[in-house]
């Protein structure tokens, strides 16, 4: 089990294999499809973006509203996939790491080789059990958007596996293979 | 004549659709049970017994199961000898914004697909009703999240592609959707019809319950088949490897013309929700 807190170093980042189980501390930004859809805008606009990026990591989710007494709703990870288009240019801006669900296409994955960076794999469904790991969440950006606003939270040890790492390798197919293997097939 | 007053309907819309969110049905739960004490591959049975500590959590914590509380699915049976006083419709749509705000749930539906401006309290909901027999009003309420919505497919088969063929397009669903809609799945499958038939059947073949097989013993075996060869692609949970792709799936069958043989798969997750109350 690797202990992580952002921002993420590249040294960090390039210590990272697919497969491994990370506890991830510290502060993230949430955005999901219609966030990414402004941030490209602001890219092409040359207007400045609402979170640094620098080291940073984004989480694709957008929680349920916050219960009384609590620092979050249910918070699980959204298919990764529909940020795909976005994801490049955003690592080329210093981008190091993105939590979400599901496979990523061969661009995100290359870029993550070119950018050193890596995408997590969040336990998609499981989103009571990940709200006990934000301990602080503040709406930090176009809070029209609703459960797609962007916004800071701060984690403790939320449980993450690399799902592809800055090498080019992927969870996915590694952990399908090894389970072929394993009953011999 | 029967009375129910649309303010009842409301009030039991929004209990079910709290309910549905924060309380895994029963055969779902112990499905996910069995799944992990039958899971050879240790990642994969780590990942289920999290999995059940989540939905514990949910249930002790009273917080939603998944943050994707979904699109509000109504599937209602209104009783021919029963008299809605005030808009059955309205009612529905009502109690959906009652649940998905007092609830705090959160509000995933956009008013127009390509202008995508959220409604702000999850209205409309997807409302399926039927006339039946007798007087009574039999109210289903399945939270539907597009995580695994969206990995959902549907086909229009030749007859001569039969078994096989059904057979076939179910695993490639399965092997293309991957990790994305969040498996362990839940598959409902519909079969015959015709185009929007079919994936209404698909719909309806979620609420069967996971411990109890197809009444015709044709497609029990069928059902059985198609489990075993979707637990043979390796998919695992979340998609990391493993034995456990799908926790169960039903059949759902329908007449259908000489020259077709329509198939839908929707696509669910572990989380798969309904909650059903008889007025």
């Amino acid at each position: 089990m690797v202990h992580l807190t952002t921002p993420l170093t590249e040294e960090a980042v390039l210590s990272l294999h697919a497969g491994d189980h990370v506890l991830l501390s510290g502060d993230v930004y949430t955005a999901r499809d219609a966030a990414h859809l402004r941030m490209l805008d602001c890219i092409a606009s040359g207007d400045p973006l609402p979170m640094p990026l620098e080291g940073q990591v984004i989480y694709y989710a957008g929680p349920t509203p916050t219960p009384p007494g609590k620092p979050v709703g249910s918070i699980g990870p959204t298919t990764s996939v529909r940020m795909d288009a976005a994801t490049p240019a955003l690592l080329a801006r210093g981008l190091r790491g993105v939590i979400g669900k599901g496979q990523r296409g061969a661009e995100v994955v290359s870029a993550m080789q070119a950018h050193p960076s890596v995408y997590f794999a969040a336990v998609g469904g499981a989103a009571a059990l990940m709200a006990a790991c934000v301990t602080a969440c503040e709406v930090i950006a176009w809070d029209d958007l609703g459960p797609e606003s962007v916004k800071r939270l701060t984690l403790k040890e939320l449980p993450l596996v690399v799902a592809v790492d800055a090498y080019g390798q992927d969870a996915f197919a590694l952990g399908q293979a090894a389970y072929v293997q394993s009953i011999g097939k | 004549m029967r009375e129910i007053s649309a303010e009842i309907i409301a009030e039991t819309v929004a209990r079910l659709c709290i309910e549905a969110n924060r309380n895994l049905p029963q055969d779902v739960a112990c499905a996910l049970a069995c799944a992990e004490d039958a899971e050879p591959f240790a990642p994969a049975k780590d990942l289920l017994g999290l999995l059940r500590q989540n939905e514990r959590i949910a249930r002790e914590t009273r917080m939603p199961i998944c943050q994707d509380t979904g699109m509000a699915v109504v599937f209602a049976e209104v009783g021919q000898e029963v008299h809605i006083t005030g808009s059955f419709e309205q009612a529905v749509n009502e109690g959906v914004r009652r649940g998905y705000v007092e609830g705090l749930l959160r509000k995933s539906v956009v008013g127009d697909p390509l202008r995508r401006i959220n409604t702000g309290d999850n209205t409309p909901a997807v409302l399926h009703t039927r006339l039946v027999p007798g007087d009574r009003v039999t109210i289903t309420v399945a939270p539907k999240g597009f995580g695994s919505e969206n990995m959902s497919r549907l086909t229009m088969l030749t007859p001569a592609q039969g078994v096989q063929g059904v057979k076939d397009f179910v695993v490639d669903t399965v092997r293309r959707a991957g990790a994305n809609p969040c498996p362990p799945m839940v598959l409902g499958i519909g079969v015959g019809g015709d185009f929007e038939g079919v994936a209404e059947l698909a719909k309806r073949a979620l609420m069967l319950p996971l411990d109890q097989p197809n009444p015709d013993p044709f497609y029990a075996q069928l059902e059985r088949e198609l489990l075993e060869a979707v637990n043979e692609t390796g998919v695992g949970p979340q998609g990391l490897g493993g034995k456990t792709t799908c926790l169960g799936l039903h059949v759902l069958a329908g007449a259908t013309h000489i020259a077709g043989l329509p198939v839908a798969v929707n696509v669910s997750c572990h989380v798969t929700r309904h909650q059903t109350a008889v007025l």
